[in-house]
C-alpha cells in the first residue's frame, strides 16, 4: 500500500519529483567528481553522462524515446528538460553575456554556421555512400542527419526519403548531439574551446542546441550563451541548405 | 519584484520564437530560425539600455539570474531524456556518420578562431 501511495504522489507532481531527483542526481555526480577525481572531471560533465547511462536505460525498458521520461514517475523530467524550460534557461544565461565579444565574433561565428553545415552534410554523405548506398535522396537525407536529427528528417521528408532510411538520419543526428555532449569536455583544452570567440564558432560548427548546451555546461558554464547565440541559427539554416543546394550538389554527382 | 525579471525573461523568449518562426518561414522552411538567439540579443539589449530610464533592481534581477542557476539541472534533465537507445540501435552506418561529423567540427575550431583573431586586431 505504501509504494501505491508513494507511486501515485510521485506520479501527480511530476515537475516536483523531477527537481528532486535531478537535485540528487547533481548532488551524488559533484561527490563523485570530488571524492573519486578530486574536481578534476567536472562534476556536470559526470552528472550529464549519467543522465544519459540512465536515459539508456529508459528507453532500453520502455522501448519509448524519451529516455527515463517515458517512465511515468519520471514524466516530469521530461517537462524539466524539454524544449521549452531548456530555452528558457539558455536564454536567461545572455543576461551575463559581454555584448561587445559577440558582435567581436559574430562575423566569424555566422561564418562558422555555414562551414558546419556543409562539412557534417559532406562527411554524413561519405559515410553513406562508404556504406553502400548510391541514390542521391537518401544519400542527402543521411548527411542531413549528421548535422542534425532535426534536419535529417525535415531534408528526408522534403525529398521524399524512405522511413529506413529517415531513421538511419535521425539516429546518426542522435549520435552527434549524444557525442558532442560528452566529448567536449574532453577535447576543449586541445581545441581551445576557452573563450567566448571560440564558444562562438563551436556552437555554429556543431550546431547541435542540446549537444552544445550539454557540452558547455559540462565545460565552462560562462561560455554557453555564445555556443548557444550561434547553434540556434544551425538547424535553422541546415534545414535550407540540405534540402535545395546540397541535395542539388549530391544529385549532381550521383544522379 | 522577482516576477518582473520571470516575465521580462519570458517576454523575450516568446517575441525571439515569434521571430524566429517567422524568419523561417520567410525564407520558406518549416522550422524556428535562431529563435533561442534573436530572445538572447533582445535580453542583452534590454538589460544594458539605457533608453526609457530602466534599472533592475537587484530583486528583479534574480528573477533572471535564478533561471540561469537552473541551467546545469535542466541540462541534466535534457540529457536523461535523449533518446540514448535510439542512437546504439541505429547502428554501424548512423554511429560512423555521427563520430567522424563530430571529430572533424572539433578539428576546424583552432582554424577559425585564429581566423577570427588576425580579423579582429584593434
Amino acid at each position: 500500500m505504501l509504494i501505491d501511495v508513494i507511486t501515485d504522489v510521485l506520479s501527480k507532481n511530476d515537475l516536483v519529483t523531477a527537481f528532486a531527483f535531478i537535485g540528487l542526481l547533481v548532488f551524488v555526480s559533484y561527490r563523485f567528481s570530488y571524492l573519486l577525481t578530486r574536481g578534476r572531471i567536472h562534476g556536470s560533465a559526470i552528472a550529464i553522462t549519467l543522465g544519459l547511462v540512465l536515459a539508456y536505460f529508459g528507453g532500453k525498458y520502455t522501448g519509448g524515446s524519451k529516455g527515463l521520461a517515458d517512465i511515468p514517475i519520471f514524466a516530469g523530467i521530461g517537462i524539466m528538460g524539454g524544449a521549452m524550460l531548456r530555452d528558457f534557461a539558455i536564454v536567461s544565461t545572455a543576461f551575463g553575456a559581454d555584448l561587445s565579444s559577440l558582435k567581436k565574433a559574430g562575423y566569424v561565428g555566422a561564418l562558422s554556421i555555414v562551414i558546419g553545415v556543409i562539412l557534417s552534410f559532406t562527411i554524413g554523405g561519405i559515410v553513406a555512400v562508404l556504406f553502400g548506398y548510391s541514390d542521391s535522396i537518401s544519400i542527402a537525407t543521411i548527411a542531413a542527419g549528421a548535422a542534425t536529427y532535426i534536419v535529417g528528417p525535415v531534408t528526408g521528408t522534403a525529398l521524399g526519403a524512405t522511413t529506413e532510411v529517415m531513421a538511419l538520419s535521425v539516429a546518426a543526428g542522435l549520435v552527434k548531439s549524444v557525442l558532442v555532449m560528452v566529448g567536449t569536455p574532453l577535447v576543449a583544452k586541445t581545441v581551445g574551446l576557452n573563450n567566448p570567440t571560440s564558444a562562438m564558432i563551436y556552437g555554429g560548427l556543431m550546431g547541435t542546441t542540446s549537444g552544445v548546451a550539454g557540452g558547455l555546461a559540462a565545460t565552462d558554464p560562462k561560455l554557453v550563451p555564445y555556443g548557444a547565440m550561434t547553434a540556434t541559427f544551425y538547424t535553422g539554416v541546415g534545414c535550407l541548405m540540405a534540402p535545395s543546394l546540397l541535395f542539388m550538389i549530391v544529385s549532381l554527382i550521383f544522379g | 519584484m522577482v516576477i518582473y525579471g520571470v516575465s521580462l525573461l519570458a517576454f523575450c523568449m516568446l517575441v525571439g520564437s515569434i521571430c524566429g518562426i517567422l524568419l523561417g518561414r520567410l525564407m520558406g522552411i518549416n522550422a524556428n530560425v535562431g529563435g533561442v538567439g534573436i530572445s538572447m540579443i533582445l535580453l542583452i539589449f534590454l538589460a544594458n539600455t539605457s533608453l526609457f530610464e530602466f534599472k533592475m533592481k537587484p530583486m528583479t534581477q534574480g528573477g533572471i539570474t535564478f533561471w540561469s542557476a537552473m541551467y546545469i539541472p535542466i541540462v541534466v534533465a535534457m540529457a536523461s531524456n535523449q533518446n540514448v537507445s535510439g542512437a546504439i540501435n541505429g547502428g554501424w552506418m548512423a554511429f560512423t556518420a555521427g563520430s567522424l561529423a563530430v571529430l572533424a567540427s572539433f578539428s576546424v575550431i583552432p582554424l577559425l578562431t585564429k581566423l577570427a583573431g588576425s580579423d579582429n586586431v584593434d
